[in-house]
């Protein structure tokens, strides 16, 4: 059976400008694949590319092995499409806009609406169903916007960015029922630059960084092959005046203020925690917490996406 | 049967914008109130009878109605940023630009039989050739409408940019159409600027159709509309096709 999406080459340029340089990738059914990257990595670029909105410069996509080029109206007919920032026609009901995505993806009349009822029932907007979207939040709009792009019960799921900005609630609802569109067999094409998304939600992860693709793998193994990358968080009864103790610290190679406490990077965290003790007594410090932790995907990301 | 589904992706698009962009203030106000105001000015306190104006109204509101909203939509939906989702549904640009086009098509022609109407019962005109009105309104609605979605291949997000380009254009065609004054008594020059205005055309059939004569003959004037709508209607749909994705910031 063919990938849910397989890229070859892929590149796009924008005048002198190289958004996108000759990535290549796969994406299994029934994943859920994250495409992690920092601002202007290219993200956007690509989901575009891979929901026909822009033309690439170069390279080839099949989409549900349809060659995007040569069958781009089947290869649209399996997709959703929830594009960065993106709004409902504000000038029509939320009801109104459902009914416009049902019929220009082919639903008859009466499949639009008990679709409609549902999603909107699902997303806890069927109160609102009749209002127009332009008084809707950020956090409504953008469940909206889900459940347009889910009326035709795509197979595959684009979603750029689908939390950015978003109120707690509304992003977890997002995400629940991401995960729990997937568990019934949609494969999810996920755009973020939020690690702990990526983390939480991703069987696997593409690290995308100025247009090249630096890493693909699961996030566990992604961990895993930064082994320099682990570190040991402390939390003290008072902090310390500035960071410079910690940071002469020998096999400490960074420290950063996390949170109530101090992360410090090292390849040797056992050896750091006994310094780091010897240290509190020495300052008449208290030790609330001490940790030792593995890298996350945020160091892995850090780390592979660092300029040169 | 791709086909079939595109057409129906038209309509859908169509009820949309007819939704969505017809009461939209600069497009009432570029669309009615403008041509209302041009008439107005040039009939107020002369001695023309309100008959021999019918025709010239009906051409300029059908034109300014038809071609009012089509040229915003495009950048409108960029600046909304509800264009990219419309783009990577299955309507292909070419159903996209045909809803625009039929949706200026259905308000031209609905909103220009209030003029025909005023004339027919208020002032008496009659309808002398009616199958020659009805393929000019048809014509023509479809030309002004496509001639909007080309002024919308400018691939800008600001809609007053276009609407200035479309005034730009639309206003000056207004002097060289015969819309208030029949081709016959218009200066040499005047005549031979006339024929690249399809305007032109509409006013002088709705003569024909309305008061029995006219100055091109009834069949060179519906070929022509004709020849302009196709050319107008595909023309913006090639450009679109290059330039929809330019909008996208
Ligand atoms: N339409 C465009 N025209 C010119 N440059 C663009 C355009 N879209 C994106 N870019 C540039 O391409 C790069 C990648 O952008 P984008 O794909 O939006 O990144 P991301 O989504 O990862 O933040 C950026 O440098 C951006 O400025
Ligand atoms: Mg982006």
């Amino acid at each position: 059976m063919a990938c849910a999406i397989q890229v070859s080459d892929l590149t796009k340029s924008f005048g002198g400008l190289l958004a996108v340089d000759h990535i290549a990738f796969e994406v299994k059914r029934g994943e859920i694949f994250g495409f992690l990257g920092p601002n202007g990595a290219g993200k956007t670029t690509t989901q575009r590319m891979l929901t026909t909105v822009l033309k690439p410069t170069s390279g080839t996509i099949a989409i549900m092995g349809y060659d995007l080029r040569k069958a781009p109206f089947e290869a649209k007919m399996q997709m959703g499409v929830v594009p960065e920032s993106a709004n409902p026609y504000l000038d029509l009901t939320a009801w109104q806009n459902l009914m416009l995505m049902g019929q220009l993806y082919g639903l008859g009349k009466k499949r639009r609406r008990a679709r409609a009822e549902a999603l909107l029932a699902f997303f806890g907007l069927s109160d609102r169903s009749r209002s127009k979207t332009r008084g809707f939040s950020k956090g409504m709009k953008q469940r909206l916007i889900l459940a347009m792009a889910l009326i035709h019960r795509p197979r595959l799921l684009f979603l750029d960015e689908p939390t950015a900005g978003l109120d707690v609630q509304s992003a977890r609802l997002i995400r629940e029922h991401v995960v729990d569109l997937n568990g019934k067999g949609t494969t999810v094409f996920l755009t973020t630059h939020n690690i702990e998304e990526a983390e939480g939600l991703c069987d696997r992860v593409a690290i995308i960084d100025g247009g090249r693709i630096v890493a693909v793998d699961r996030p566990a193994a992604l961990r895993a092959a930064l082994r320099s990358a682990q570190s040991v968080e402390v939390v003290f009864d008072r902090g310390l005046d500035g960071l410079e103790s910690l940071e002469a610290l020998p096999h400490v190679t960074g420290v950063k203020k996390a949170g109530e406490g101090y992360r410090l990077h090292t390849d040797q965290p056992g050896e750091v925690a006994c310094l780091v003790a010897d240290l509190a007594r020495a300052k008449k410090r208290k030790i609330l917490r001490l940790n030792t932790l593995g890298p996350n995907l945020e160091d892995v990301f850090v780390c592979l996406t660092r300029k040169a | 049967m791709r086909f079939k589904w595109q057409v129906r992706f038209s309509l859908a698009i169509a009820k949309k914008d007819a939704r969505i962009y017809y009461l939209k203030g600069p497009v009432l106000i570029f669309g009615l109130f403008f041509p209302l105001c041009l008439f107005g000015a040039f009939v107020f306190g002369r001695k023309i009878s309100p008959t021999l104006l019918m025709p010239g109204l009906l051409g300029m509101t059908l034109f300014f109605i038809s071609s009012s909203a089509t040229p915003v939509i495009a950048p409108w939906e960029a600046l909304n940023k509800t264009l990219e989702r419309l783009v990577s549904t299955p309507a292909s640009v070419s159903a996209i630009i045909a809803g625009d086009i039929l949706a200026g098509f259905a308000y031209g022609i609905l909103v220009s039989l209030v003029p025909l109407g005023v004339g027919l019962f208020a002032f008496g005109l009659t309808l002398v050739r009616p199958a020659v009105l009805i393929l000019t309104l048809i014509l023509s609605a479809v030309c002004f409408a496509g001639l909007g979605t080309l002024f919308s291949t400018l691939p800008t997000t600001i809609p007053s940019n276009i609407m200035l380009l479309s005034n730009l254009v639309r206003l000056p065609l207004l002097f060289i159409s015969g819309v208030f004054m029949p081709l016959e008594r218009m200066p040499g020059w005047g005549k031979a600027l006339s024929v690249i205005s399809p305007l032109t055309y509409t006013c002088d059939l709705a003569r024909h159709a309305l008061l029995g004569r006219g100055y091109f003959s009834i069949s060179r004037g519906l070929v022509t509309l004709f020849v302009f709508a196709v050319a107008f209607v595909f023309s913006s749909i090639q450009i679109h096709k290059k330039t929809m994705s330019k909008r996208l910031a």
